[in-house]
């Protein structure tokens, strides 16, 4: 129990009147562990802020505990909870310049000016910020006042970090550099981190675990290895990878040998029913209809697989993304090497079977990845 | 600004000019009729030409005014504190109210905010006649006619509602992001209004408490009714150079020349603010 940082239990969040107003966030129950960098994320209005929000004190709780390091703190102001945060967009002080905006974070902590002006100097390298320092906030660009901003978090001896897309504005190469140098900084202060985020390279790279929300909804809680292998459901599926995952409405038809799903179009996936475990077989052969997903790399061609037509055949520098029409819908299959594949011409197909993922036809949670239950 | 040409510059230059001249036109001839005697004012044809007398500004500040019938006692010097004293008590005191709740009318939305902003608002719609007569009663039935309170009560009417809209959209420009980082920081609810949010709003205030300092100083209908001479302000004490043997031009416009004074200094002063404060978005980064 010692090891949990922050453990939310069953927060809702209204806006407006409860049960009444717009349910931003359902039930949400999740345990962040001490030293735990943690990504939320889900499109917009998933509730990832509002949770966020909700922990950070900006926000009333509608129903609910949030705990930190063991005191129950949804009533405390902001002030009295010991979180720093980064901020997506302005929020420095305009009438301070950069330097003093990170150091202002540590006025409480009564260091020596010798000490904050080093940490300040340690923070603002990491973070490539040095040479505005000086600067004040109206003059800089997006990107750094969201750097300075980060800093001003990142600097701070708080119980938890709170970082609100702290590299939305950023350019892609600095941000690929700065992921890598805030992880190792956490991780070598033992800082315990929430991310909130819309990009899933930024919570791969960043985060232990990566909780996906939507709908207000905590999807699935785990790590990012575990969720792109072995999604819950069928938006988790769908949502992190990319290119996403391919996704078909079947119907499971299954005899002492065989097992087959029938997709669009007439297509049939023949499999033996030695390819999955029994109790797999068990369970896909209770449902009536089905979802199969399969990821664009798992997507194997072969000439006497079931066929597709190509509509487009694209090299992008380092892999080639292939979509195909295929059982009323589109398949994307992404292989290494550059191919010379025509537009309309029919390509054969073969999905394996430890590449399936197969998910409920109306509940859409997930029945099982490859040989095993889910 | 981007290169003019020569005639760009000249046509600027008149167009400049016709507008400084058409609007300081009243206020250059009311300063040169302040330095006359009523006979050189109303001389046909008019001349700029005269000698200069300061028997206008004496006869204000000594309170007496010799008119053909007499000498008549005036209350100019105090119908000019009284505007001052009305002008600057009810600025503070709709400051005072306006600015939290403008605040707290941009930062939290609950409910019937909007309408009670918006009924805030409608007290500018209301043609002040309108009220007055039963407000007349009110503040008869209540015994604050012909008091200051009353007075700066019902100046409210003019202040509060300038402040609390322009202010609001002060706040309302301000992220919040701003705020919870200082809060979060490790501060209060109320340190972070008194050291984030007002600085930051800090133009947008001087500019809406400077355009309510105006309004209330150029008001005329409310002091007329609600107030007898002693407490009435100096556009409603103006009235007394309307003496029975004829309308009393220069101290008019001597009377006129002080009283735009202070509204003007101040708004001379304040000008940087008020173009900074009134022109939107002044303080995003």
């Amino acid at each position: 129990m010692t090891d949990i940082a922050l453990f939310l239990k069953d927060v809702d969040k209204f806006y407006g009147p409860i049960d009444y107003g717009v349910h931003a966030v359902k039930k949400l129950s999740m345990e962040v562990r001490k030293g735990e960098i943690i990504a939320l994320l889900g499109s917009s209005g998933c509730g990832k802020t509002s949770t966020l929000r909700m922990i950070a004190g900006f926000e009333a709780v509608s129903r609910g505990k949030i705990s930190l390091n063991g005191r129950e703190i949804q009533t405390f102001p902001p002030v009295r909870r010991n979180v720093a945060m980064a901020f997506e967009g302005y929020s420095l002080y305009p009438p301070l310049t950069v330097r003093e905006n990170i150091a202002f974070a540590l006025k409480a902590s009564k260091l020596s000016q010798s000490a904050v002006d080093e940490k300040v100097a340690n923070i603002a390298k990491l973070l490539e910020i040095e040479d505005i320092l000086g600067r004040y906030p109206s003059s800089i660009s997006g990107g750094q006042q969201q750097r300075a901003s980060l800093g001003r978090a990142l600097i701070r001896d708080a119980s938890l970090h709170l970082l609100d897309e702290p590299m939305g504005q950023l350019e892609p190469q600095l941000r690929a550099v700065l992921r890598g140098r805030i992880k190792h900084y956490i991780k070598e202060r033992g800082l315990t981190a929430i991310l909130v985020t819309h990009d899933q390279t930024e919570a791969n790279a960043l985060a232990d675990r990566i909780a996906v929300m939507e709908g207000g909804v905590l999807q699935q809680f785990d790590t990012p290895q575990r969720i792109k292998e072995r999604p819950a459901n069928l938006f988790t599926g769908t949502f992190v990878g990319e290119p996403p995952m391919n996704v078909f409405e079947a119907s499971v038809t299954a005899s002492e040998s065989r097992l087959a799903f029938g997709l669009k179009d007439g297509i049939r996936l023949e499999y033996a029913a030695s390819d999955f475990s029994h109790t797999v077989r068990g369970a896909l052969t209770k449902r009536q209809r089905v979802v199969l997903g399969v990821r664009p790399y798992a997507v194997k061609r072969s000439a006497d697989g079931v066929t597709g037509r190509v509509a487009v055949n694209q090299w992008l520098g380092d892999q080639t993304h292939i979509a195909a029409d295929f059982a009323g819908g589109t398949l994307v299959l992404v292989e290494h090497d550059r191919t010379n594949l025509e537009v309309g011409q029919p390509i054969g197909i073969r999905l394996e079977p430890a590449s399936l993922h197969v998910f409920d036809g109306e509940s859409g949670m997930a029945i099982s990845h490859g040989e095993e239950l889910a | 600004m981007e290169a003019m040409s020569p005639l760009e510059r000249v046509l600027r230059g008149i167009a400049l000019t016709l507008v400084v001249v058409f609007f300081m036109f009243p206020i250059v001839w009311i300063l040169l009729m302040s330095f006359q005697t009523n006979e050189t004012i109303l001389r046909i044809p008019p001349s700029v030409v005269f000698t200069p007398t300061l028997d206008n500004y004496a006869a204000l500040i000594t309170g007496k005014l010799q008119t053909a019938a007499g000498t008549l006692d005036i209350a100019f010097m105090r119908n000019l504190g009284n505007s001052v004293f009305l002008s600057v008590v009810s600025v503070a005191v709709a400051l005072l109210l306006g600015v939290p709740a403008a605040y707290a009318f941009a930062r939290h939305k609950f409910k019937g905010s909007e309408d009670i902003a918006f009924t805030l608002l409608s007290f500018r719609f209301a043609p002040p006649l309108l009220v007055l007569l039963p407000l007349t009663q009110y503040f008869q039935w209540l015994g604050l006619s012909n008091t200051y309170f009353g007075l700066i009560w019902v100046y409210q009417l003019i202040c509060l509602p300038l402040i609390l809209w322009i202010v609001r959209g002060y706040f309302e420009d301000i992220s919040a992001d701003v705020e919870y980082a200082y809060r979060i920081a490790g501060h209060s609810w109320f340190a972070t209004f008194r050291k984030i949010a007002l600085p930051l709003a800090g133009p947008g205030i001087a500019a809406a408490g400077l355009l309510a300092f105006i309004f209330a100083w150029n008001n005329f209908v409310f002091a007329l009714v609600l107030a007898s001479a002693d407490k009435q302000p100096v556009t409603v004490g103006a009235l007394a150079f309307v003496t029975a043997s004829g309308i009393q031009y220069g101290q008019i416009a001597a009377a006129i020349v002080l009283s735009i004074t202070p509204t003007l200094a101040l708004a001379l002063y304040a000008q940087r603010y008020l173009v900074e404060g009134l022109s939107l978005g002044a303080v995003k980064g």
